[in-house]
């Protein structure tokens, strides 16, 4: 019973980890443009295509095809973002939220036409195996420990870049208040860019982890995880960072022990049960900055 | 102007304990009694001991220099922000735990510093939507367009235009609010908030970004609000020939705190607003 | 004076082009197919153009008048669609004429999705903005989850409810299982017709056109402008967005039920976040508060697919591809000043309605 509830555990902050990598490229994104970034998901879903075809196809090193899947994706980031986001700058929200979900689509539909509707088995990574806890009862396996140790990595080396560099500052300054930014020198269009890098960045590095734990690889893949990061996200209070990490592992962990303690197919409808009822208690997520209109 | 010439100030009563009324008012019961009203964001306390008495159509001021905390004491009369202490009566009921809705049920209704129109409705929306309270059906009568609709439509329309018409609007009726200029946008707030047929009256910079001739036809139109409709009218103002052309009491606040009350003549002369606040005017001026 | 009633006459007759095109497009299809000219796949759409015209009017009344970013009003759609559907198999025997079934299912749907949009809408609407999306797209996915495992079956005693399986039933000899998990519903009657549809279209026309010109709409759009404005005004903020919610809620519902009753057969899944999604697209694509937009873009994008048939694989590529170049084209600065420079004017009145409610 309690080695269950362990391994559940495990399990659910593996998962959390994941989301919480994708949910710190929403959150970055949205804390800068202000944007419900859609097209997330799909960014993910092209970073483990890459990898897979990199390490699968011409037998690359999972490290190279890691760090092939980061470049591409950065690339496709920017890109989508300099053609798609950037001419509505000025325009209302919710036109961006479509163009959003317009170049979903168009990754979605490039992928099915590029590498086809069947779904591809992806080959982890990381070598299987694992590592026995509590004399053999438990055991982690590598792809879980990478998984999370990557999370936490990513979660310093955010935090560290978001406090100390120019850059991290620079975005901070710009998710203040983008025309006082500009008028301190600072490149707006610059900044965003970069964010969208980074977020993209980060995607590749999920979408493979993603695929390393669940090796089922589709067109669609990138769309669900993307809507529960977003979820994750916003969970934790949208546009903050430890809020992204918190809120990523809370619903991986809600996730596996729904599946687990009450039913397989209501996992997702418990997972957005208590995401309602954290809202109504905290409107804007757990760690979210109170917003009061000024009159 | 000559209107303005003819008037006589009322002269003040003696201030018993903390209220100005003027002399008509002061056998009928006030309008607005807030005692020791304050409230504290986080560790700061933006108004604190606030007293006032407004009479039943008395034009009052509320002066200080920026940041003193006049718009607050707005936002707490109108229950935007709930105050951490102290009572407001309105009419003699207190107010305790009311929202913004039923405040302004009670009968107090005001503009905003920064405008805050309709901006994509047209003029007359503006001031029927003021009238929501005033002219009621109910919304499945609008539907399936009853004959209830239809007459408190034709009665809607023919107040607003009416409101409309005092202030030389009704040509602008089916202008999008939005677009109309600065005075005009001003002057259309008013109106919708006299169309909630309020008793009290509060005004937030009213003559702020107006050229002189603009403000002296706005002091003409509040001296025809409060005779034509016989109601009190407080406001914020920082042009000082507005506020001691017309206000009766003046009340004066700085860091929160009331530095000063009395007649217009009684503030202008008092040393502690002329440091606060009148004193660094006049070396400019 | 006189500019008054040509104002009023403004929104008369801009309202009667709106009824008017509904009507004549209604003869027009009727004509065709008595001649023959409609091919079978566009005959298929006929129900469902009508359905997500319905869902694209009854969001615009939550999104464009009202305000609020909804991201799950097919959650509507679905509470509608499987509650019609066990109510048709439930009265077989008590309505046994088809369109009065038709009628009533849809009737029952409405009002279930209304419970729904009341359920949601009470606690949901004290958020604001993004957070009251996030909150309507877990809710049409927890929907659509639950109705993935319910199990409802019709039998001589009335209705039973399961939440593990058929079995668990224990449906009487003679007994229909409706609702079964996954599966969704079937083995239902296809009631559905086009004339059913155009009426539902017409009752949402005349529920939201009305609704906004009236006491009631104008309070919804005073929110939407400025809600410290018109809370300073007497309106209640709560009151007026649950109306504008709930209305949809119903008319989403009524459009579910007809859905579900096109085809013998239907799923919860038809009904995600992705229908959702499309029926915003219609929304936004048509305009903002503008109702015969959403009509027209409601009707053109889901026809347009079907259209495109014939560049095969292609054609949700250059969905997409057209999807973000309107968007671009519709809203970058540069490109309206063009337009606004070029068709000075006569642009104006429908800039107006364009912009409105757009935050």
């Amino acid at each position: 019973m309690l080695l269950g509830f362990l391994n559940n555990l495990i399990n659910g902050i593996s998962l959390g980890s994941i989301y919480a990598i994708i949910a710190l490229g929403y959150t970055m994104v949205y804390g800068i443009a202000k944007m419900l970034n859609f097209a997330h998901g799909d960014v993910i879903m092209v970073g483990a295509y890459v990898c897979f075809f990199a390490t699968g196809s011409f037998g690359l090193p999972p490290v190279v095809g890691v760090l092939l899947a980061m470049v591409v994706c950065t690339v496709l980031g920017v890109v989508i973002e300099r053609l798609a986001y950037k001419p509505l700058r000025q325009a209302p929200s919710l036109a961006v939220l479509i163009t959003a979900i317009g170049v979903s689509y168009f990754l979605q539909n490039m992928a099915l036409q590029l590498w086809g509707s069947d779904p591809k088995s992806f080959r982890s990574v990381v070598p299987t195996g694992s590592v026995s806890l509590l004399g053999g009862q438990i055991s982690v396996s590598y792809v879980t420990l990478v998984t999370v140790l990557a999370c936490v990595i990513i979660m310093i080396a955010l935090t560290a870049f978001t406090g100390n560099t120019k850059l991290g500052k620079a975005m901070r300054a710009c998710s203040e208040d983008k025309g006082a930014a500009q008028l301190m020198g600072i490149d707006v269009n610059f900044t965003i860019s970069m964010t969208f890098a980074i977020g993209s960045a980060l995607a590749a590095i999920a979408g493979v982890l993603l695929c390393s734990t669940y090796p089922t690889l589709m067109p669609t893949t990138g769309s669900m995880p993307g809507i529960k990061a977003f979820t994750a996200a916003v969970f934790g209070g949208i546009g903050s960072i430890p809020g992204a990490l918190l809120g990523g592992i809370l619903l991986g962990v809600i996730e596996i022990f729904g599946k687990a303690y009450i039913s397989t197919q209501l996992s997702d409808a418990v997972v957005f049960a208590v995401l309602i009822v954290v809202l109504l208690v905290k409107p804007t997520g757990l760690l979210g900055k109170k917003i009061s209109e000024k009159v | 102007m000559s209107r303005l010439e003819k008037r006589q100030v009322t002269k003040m009563v003696p201030v018993p304990s903390h209220s100005i009324v003027p002399e008509r008012d002061v056998d009928k019961a006030p309008i607005l009694e807030c005692s020791h009203l304050g409230i504290d964001f986080g560790g700061l306390t933006a108004v604190n001991d606030f007293n006032l008495t407004v009479g039943r159509t008395e034009i009052a001021g509320l002066i200080g220099p920026n940041g003193a905390g006049k718009t607050t004491v707005f936002n707490l009369l109108t229950k935007v922000y709930q105050p951490t202490r102290g009572t407001i009566l309105i009419d003699g009921k207190d107010t305790h735990g009311m929202n913004t809705v039923q405040v302004n049920r009670a009968g107090i209704a005001r503009t905003f510093q920064n405008i805050r129109l309709f901006d994509k409705l047209s003029v007359e929306d503006n001031v029927k939507i003021g009238l929501h309270n005033q002219i009621r059906y109910p919304m499945w009568s609008g539907v399936f367009r009853m004959p209830g609709y239809w007459k408190k439509e034709k009665l809607a329309h023919e107040s607003a235009m009416e409101l409309l018409h005092l202030f030389d609007m009704e040509g602008l009726a089916n202008h999008q609010a939005g677009s109309l200029p600065y005075g005009a946008q001003r002057r259309l707030e008013i109106v919708r908030a006299l169309a909630t047929n309020p008793s009290l009256l509060l005004l937030d910079e009213p003559a702020a970004g107006m050229n002189p001739s603009e403000t002296a036809d706005l002091m003409e139109n509040i001296l025809k609000i409060r005779d034509t409709f016989q109601i009190a009218i407080m406001l914020i103002e920082h042009d000082m020939n507005l506020v001691m052309g017309i206000c009766e009491g003046i009340c004066v606040l700085n860091f929160g705190q009331v530095i000063a009350k009395g007649t217009p003549e009684e503030i202008q002369n008092n040393p502690r607003v002329i440091e606060a606040y009148l004193g660094s005017q006049k070396k400019e001026g | 004076m006189k500019q008054l009633s040509g104002r009023k006459n403004k929104r008369l007759l801009d309202n009667l082009i709106t009824y008017g095109i509904v009507v004549i497009a209604f003869l027009v299809v009727q004509f065709i197919q008595a001649g023959g000219g409609l091919s079978s796949s566009l005959k298929g759409q006929l129900v469902p153009i009508c359905c997500y015209v319905v869902m694209a009017v009854s969001l615009n009344l939550v999104v464009g008048v009202s305000g609020e970013l909804s991201l799950g009003h097919a959650g509507f759609m679905s509470v509608g669609a499987f509650s019609g559907v066990v109510a048709s198999v439930a009265l077989q025997d008590l309505i046994p004429l088809g369109p009065a079934r038709l009628f009533v299912c849809m009737l029952i749907g409405a009002v279930f999705a209304g419970i729904a949009g009341i359920i949601v809408g009470v606690p949901v609407l004290r958020l604001r903005g993004d957070y009251l999306a996030i909150v309507t797209l877990a809710f049409g996915e927890i929907i659509k989850n639950i109705i993935n495992c319910l199990y409802i079956g019709v039998d001589g005693n009335g209705l039973h409810f399961s939440v593990t399986s058929e079995m668990a039933l224990n449906l009487a000899e003679g007994g229909t299982a409706v609702i079964k998990g996954p599966m969704g519903a079937t083995g239902y009657a296809k009631l559905a017709t086009f004339t059913a549809g155009f009426l539902l279209v017409i009752v949402s026309l005349v529920v939201v056109l009305n609704l906004i010109h009236s006491r009631a709409g104008r309070a919804i759009m005073a929110l939407r402008d400025n809600r410290i404005a018109a809370e300073s005004v007497g309106i209640g903020a709560t009151k007026y967005k649950l109306m504008a919610f709930v209305t949809s809620a119903v008319l989403a519902g009524a459009a579910g039920a007809l859905y579900a009753m096109n085809y013998g057969s239907i799923a919860a899944k038809k009904f995600d976040f992705n229908t959702s999604i499309l029926v915003l697209v219609f929304v936004v694509l048509g305009g903002m508060g503008n109702i015969r937009g959403s009509i027209i873009a409601a009707a053109v994008l889901t026809v347009l697919p079907e259209m495109l048939r014939a560049v095969g694989e292609y054609r949700m590529l250059i969905y997409a591809v057209v999807l973000i170049l309107v968007m671009i084209a519709t809203n970058n600065a540069t490109i309206r000043q063009f337009f606004a420079e070029k068709l000075h004017g006569a642009q104006e009145d429908g800039k107006m309605s364009r912009k409105g409610a757009a935050k």
